[in-house]
């Protein structure tokens, strides 16, 4: 199993970044560097969901907002090491959804579970395979340092 | 002209986060990124040619799509060209 280190500032960011946008689902970018142990996320960067038609269960980052995250990325010589949502009154699992919707791969897909305004579960996944026909979301030890 | 790469190509650019290539168009640079990494092309590419629907490029700050001539934009050798997959997602 593949991993993925947060510091507890970080940890804390993303959870109450998806008690504060409960009921709809908080998204956000997670900048880090790469070990041989895996990703070591750095430090978060908060994005608006731009799916306001649906924002109780759809998330979506704009390019341009991506794009200045990889920039923000760069100029503090770290990666973007993946990104993180939240699920407002539903598992920290992946769905469907969050499948077909990655695409990056070898990244780490974290997960809130949001219960009634109160962070519960949080999971990582990594985007595996070599394809978007064979992509799979495997589950990482997350583990804050 | 500059081609940043994304985190999730770097394994097919040999880990470079950026590649220079000579074009006069964005998609002339395209092609010569994915004739020199070859792997990349299916990443980019759907097998018809067409950059595929959740990869971004942005051409400095615009959006190539909204670029009028999308693909065949000129291009000087400062310009930087930016490959962001799409990221969305839900319950």
């Amino acid at each position: 199993m593949s991993k993925v280190s947060l510091t507890q500032d970080v940890y804390a960011e993303i959870r109450a970044h998806g008690e504060e946008t409960y009921p709809h689902e908080c998204c956000g970018a997670l900048l880090g560097l790469q070990s041989e142990d895996g990703w070591a996320i750095r430090a978060s960067i908060r994005a608006g969901n731009t799916r306001t038609d649906s924002a109780h269960n759809r998330y979506q980052i704009s390019p341009i907002e991506l794009l200045k995250i990889e920039r923000t990325a760069r100029a503090e010589g770290l990666s973007i090491a993946g990104f993180y949502h939240s699920h407002p009154d539903h598992p920290a699992q992946w769905s469907p959804t969050d499948l077909a919707e990655a695409h990056w791969f070898g990244c780490s897909y974290i997960i809130t579970a949001v219960e009634h305004g109160h962070a519960a579960a949080t999971n990582s996944f990594r985007l595996t395979g070599v394809s978007e026909e064979e992509k799979h979301f495997e589950p990482e030890q997350l583990v804050i340092v | 002209m500059t081609i940043f790469i994304p985190t999730p190509l770097r394994g097919f650019t040999g880990g470079k986060d950026a590649v220079e290539v000579e074009a006069t168009t964005v998609r002339e640079a395209l092609d010569q990124l994915t004739t020199s990494f070859a792997d990349l092309r299916k990443h980019l590419f759907t097998p018809e040619g067409k950059i595929r629907s959740f990869v971004n490029l942005y051409l400095n700050d615009e959006d190539v799509r909204y670029l009028p001539a999308k693909e065949a934009s000129e291009v000087k050798p400062s310009d930087t060209l930016s490959i962001i997959p799409s990221i969305a997602g839900g319950r």
